[in-house]
C-alpha cells in the first residue's frame, strides 16, 4: 500500500505546517486532557462492557496510533482501522484473548490519532510504550508510517505486523529490523508478476505500454519498478508520464496514453487518480487490452462509482474468493464494522492479527517469544496456512483482477484459488 | 489536439472558478479570510450525497436544498462568530488575522465532525454517466456543467454588482471600506450576506464536485489553497479577474501537462502565481 499521503500541493504541505506548529500551542494544554480523557473513555467502555472479567482477570493491553484525519485517513480508514476494530470484536465476542494456560483475558485497546503527521506517530508510539505500557502495538497505515515507527518498535522489542506497505525495495527485514514482518511483498514482484501475464498471453497485445505514475513514494517505485520488469520481458515502454499528487484532470493524459498506440495501460495511481483516471477512460469508451491502476482499485467504492462497470480492470492484490474462511471474513467485515473490506491489504491486515493472536496462545505476552513464533510458527488464517519466510509471506496475490464482481487474484497463477487472467478485457459496459 | 487541450483547459479553469468565486466574494466584501472555505465546499458534497441517496433525487434538485443551507450555515456562522471579530477589530489587518486564526479553527472542526459522521474514506455516487464530444474533445459532461454553472454565476454576479444598488454597495464595501460607512452603507449587514453568499456558493461548488468524483473529509484544504492562488492572481473581490485567472489556470495546467511534462504542472502553477505577486500584487485585473 503506498503511503497516499504528504503534500497533494506545496501549499498542502504548507497548511500541513501550519496544522503542525499551530497544533502544538494547543497540544500542551489540550492534549493531555484530551487524551487521557480518551484513555478514561476507553478505559470506561472496556470495564462496562467486560465487567464480570475486568473484576477477576487483568486485561490485555495493546494501542495503536493511525491517521483518523488528514490525508491518510481514507487509505487508514478503508483498509486498517475496519480491521482493527473488527478483530477486536472478534477477540472480545470470543470471551477475550487465549493465554497458554487455556485461560481467556479481556482485551483493552487504546487508539490515537496521528492526524497524518510522521512525527505524532512516533510520539504515539512512545507514549504506548512508555505511558500506557502497552503489551502490543498494531502498527499504522502507509509505507511512510510504517517505516518511521520501525526502529522504534525494534528498539522497544515489539514485534511489528506491516500489511499496508510495500516491502521497500530490497531491504532484508531481518538484517534491518529482526521483529518486522512484511504482509504485502514488494514492488518488483507486483511489477514481475504484470510482466509475467503481458508475456503469457503472446501476440495477444502488441506488447506496448503507456505507463503513468503518481510522483510520490509509492507511484515512483513501483513505476521504476515496472520499467525494468517490463523492458526486461521485452515488452516496450511508449509513454512513461508522472503527475503530481491531486491532479484534478486526467483527460489529456489519457488521450495522450491512447495516441501512444500502446494497448496495455498501466497507471501506477493514488485513489484518487485511480477513480478519476477509471472513469475518464469508461466515459471515453478508452477501452486497451490490459487496464491496470494502482490503489483504490481494490476499494469496495471503486466498482459502486462506476456502477459495477469494471470486469477485466487489473490492479495490485487480489483475493481468492471461493475460500469459505474469506467468505466469512468479508459478510463478519460487512457486519461489524458497515463496510466492505478492500480486496488488497485488509484480508492481509486481518491475517496479521489472527497470527498475533495466535502466537500469544501459544508464546503468551512475552513479546521475544511472540515475535519468534510469529516468525517460525504455522498459523491459520482466513488465506489459509501461512509460515513466513525471512520474516515476508511467501505467497502474495500479487495481481488481481475484476471478475463478475469481485476483485479476483490471477497472479501467481500457481497459487489455490487463483483466476484465470482475461486478456483482452471486455468493453466497459454492461 | 491543441483544439481539445484548450477545451480540457477552459473546462478544467471554470470548475477552478466556480469554487474560487465563494472565496472571492467573503473575503473581498465581508472581508473574512476563510480557511474553512473548502471544507465547506466537502460539506455540500455530502450534503448532496445524503440527499441524492436518501431521498433518491438528482443532484440539481439537491443542489436546491443544498444551496439554501450553505446560504444559512454560513450566515449563522457569521453572525455568532465571524461578526464579534469584525466589532472588535480595529483595522482590517486585524480582522484578517483573527479571521485566519478562527477559520483555521474551523477547518478541523468540520472535517473532525465530517469524519465522525460518514467515515476517513472516500464517498461517492454515480450519476449522469456521460461523456460529451466538443470538437474532439471527449470529456465527462459533469464536468462540462460545474464549468457553466460557474460562468452562469459569475456572469449573473457580474450584471448584479455591476448593475443594482445592491451591487454597488457592495463594490464600495470591497474597494473602499473606509468610505462605505459615509454614504450610508450599513457594512455588516452587507458583509454578513456577502459571507453567507459565498458560503452558498462553496455549497454549489460542492454539488457540482460530487456529480464527477468520490470526496472525502480531508479534501477540503486542497480547494482553498486552489481558490487563494485564484483570487490572489484576480484581484480580492473582482469577479471577472477571478473567473479569468481561473480560467488561465486551467489552460497553463493542461497545456503544461499535455505540452511538457505532467510533472510540470504545480511548477506552472506556482511561477504564474509569483510573477503575478511580483508584477502586479493587487491582481490581474484591480486597479491599484
Amino acid at each position: 500500500m503506498g503511503p497516499y499521503r504528504g503534500c497533494e500541493t506545496i501549499s498542502i504541505c504548507y497548511i500541513n505546517f501550519c496544522k503542525y506548529n499551530l497544533g502544538r500551542f494547543a497540544m500542551i494544554s489540550i492534549n493531555r486532557r484530551t487524551a487521557l480523557k480518551a484513555a478514561g473513555i476507553t478505559a470506561a467502555s472496556v470495564t462496562t462492557g467486560l465487567s464480570s472479567f475486568a473484576q477477576t482477570v487483568a486485561p490485555i493491553k495493546m494501542g495503536y496510533i493511525i491517521s483518523k484525519t488528514g490525508v491518510n485517513a481514507p487509505g487508514a480508514g478503508t483498509t486498517t482501522i475496519p480491521n482493527y476494530e473488527l478483530w477486536a470484536d472478534d477477540v472480545n465476542k470470543a470471551g477475550g484473548l487465549m493465554m497458554p494456560d487455556g485461560k481467556r483475558r479481556p482485551l483493552e485497546m487504546i487508539t490515537y490519532d496521528d492526524r497524518s503527521l510522521t512525527e505524532e506517530v512516533v510520539r504515539g508510539v512512545e507514549r504506548l510504550v512508555q505511558q500506557d505500557k502497552v503489551d502490543f502495538i498494531l502498527p499504522p497505515w502507509g509505507t511512510g508510517f510504517n517505516l518511521a515507527v520501525a526502529p522504534l518498535l525494534d528498539r522497544f522489542g515489539y514485534p511489528h505486523l506491516v500489511a499496508s506497505s510495500l516491502l521497500p525495495t530490497r531491504l532484508d527485514p531481518i538484517q534491518k529490523w529482526k521483529n518486522s514482518f512484511w504482509f504485502l511483498g514488494a514492488s518488483e514482484e507486483y511489477a514481475a508478476s504484470l510482466a509475467k501475464a503481458i508475456s503469457n498471453v503472446g501476440t495477444t497485445t502488441n506488447k506496448q505500454v503507456a505507463l503513468l505514475s503518481v510522483a510520490d513514494g509509492f507511484g515512483i517505485a513501483l513505476a521504476a519498478e515496472m520499467v525494468k520488469a517490463l523492458e526486461a520481458a521485452g515488452i516496450k515502454i511508449v509513454l512513461n508520464k508522472s503527475y503530481p499528487i491531486g491532479t484534478q484532470s486526467f483527460a489529456t493524459l489519457l488521450s495522450e496514453a491512447a495516441a501512444s498506440g500502446a494497448d496495455t495501460f498501466v497507471a501506477c495511481s493514488y485513489p484518487p487518480d485511480t477513480f478519476a483516471l477509471t472513469k475518464q477512460a469508461r466515459l471515453s469508451a478508452y477501452n486497451p487490452k490490459i487496464f491496470f491502476t494502482g490503489v483504490g482499485t481494490g476499494f469496495p467504492i471503486y466498482p459502486q462509482i462506476n456502477e459495477g462497470k469494471v470486469e477485466g480492470v487489473m490492479s495490485l492484490g487480489g483475493i481468492d474468493a471461493s475460500r469459505p474462511t474469506m467468505k466469512a471474513y468479508i459478510e463478519r467485515h460487512k457486519a461489524v464494522t458497515t463496510k466492505t473490506p478492500d480486496y488488497w491489504g485488509s484480508p492481509m491486515v486481518y491475517t496479521s492479527l489472527q497470527m498475533l493472536e495466535q502466537a500469544i496462545a501459544r508464546k503468551g505476552l512475552d513479546k521475544a517469544a511472540v515475535s519468534n513464533e510469529i516468525r517460525t510458527g504455522t498459523f491459520d488464517t482466513i488465506v489459509g496456512k501461512v509460515k513466513l519466510v525471512g520474516n515476508r509471506t511467501p505467497d502474495n496475490w500479487l495481481l488481481g483482477q475484476w471478475q463478475n464482481g469481485v476483485f479476483v487474484g490471477v497472479e501467481p497463477s500457481n497459487l489455490e484459488g487463483a483466476g484465470k487472467a482475461v486478456i483482452p478485457k471486455p468493453a466497459w459496459g454492461g | 489536439m491543441i483544439l481539445s487541450t484548450i477545451i480540457f483547459g477552459l473546462v478544467l479553469g471554470g470548475i477552478y472558478a466556480l469554487i474560487a468565486i465563494g472565496l472571492t466574494i467573503q473575503y473581498g466584501v465581508a472581508r473574512i479570510m476563510n480557511l474553512a472555505y473548502g471544507e465547506l465546499v466537502i460539506l455540500g458534497s455530502f450534503a448532496t450525497f445524503l440527499v441524492v441517496t436518501k431521498t433518491g433525487l438528482n443532484p440539481f434538485l439537491a443542489l436546491l436544498i443544498v444551496a439554501p443551507i450553505g446560504f444559512v450555515f454560513s450566515y449563522a456562522l457569521y453572525s455568532i462568530i465571524m461578526e464579534p471579530l469584525e466589532k472588535r477589530s480595529k483595522n482590517r489587518g486585524q480582522l484578517e488575522v483573527d479571521s485566519i486564526l478562527v477559520t483555521f479553527g474551523l477547518l478541523f472542526f468540520i472535517e473532525g465532525s465530517l469524519a465522525l459522521v460518514f467515515g476517513g474514506g472516500f464517498t461517492g455516487y454515480t450519476w449522469l454517466e456521460k461523456v460529451v464530444d466538443i470538437f474532439g474533445a471527449k470529456i465527462e459532461l459533469s464536468r462540462v456543467i460545474g464549468a457553466v454553472f460557474a460562468l452562469v454565476i459569475g456572469a449573473t454576479l457580474y450584471i448584479l454588482m455591476k448593475k443594482t444598488h445592491w451591487g454597488m454597495a457592495m463594490r464600495a464595501i470591497a474597494t473602499r471600506p473606509q468610505n462605505a460607512i459615509f454614504v450610508g452603507i450599513d457594512q455588516s449587514k452587507y458583509a454578513r450576506f456577502a459571507f453567507a453568499l459565498g458560503g452558498a456558493l462553496a455549497t454549489v461548488g460542492g454539488v457540482v464536485l460530487s456529480m464527477y468524483q468520490p470526496f472525502t473529509p480531508t479534501l477540503g484544504v486542497f480547494f482553498t489553497m486552489k481558490a487563494l492562488i485564484i483570487i490572489i492572481m484576480g484581484g480580492v473581490g473582482n469577479l471577472a479577474g477571478t473567473i479569468v485567472a481561473a480560467l488561465i489556470l486551467g489552460l497553463v495546467e493542461t497545456f503544461v501537462s499535455a505540452a511538457v511534462d505532467p510533472g510540470l504542472t504545480l511548477a506552472a502553477t506556482y511561477a504564474i502565481f509569483l510573477s503575478v505577486l511580483i508584477w502586479r500584487p493587487q491582481g490581474l485585473f484591480s486597479r491599484a
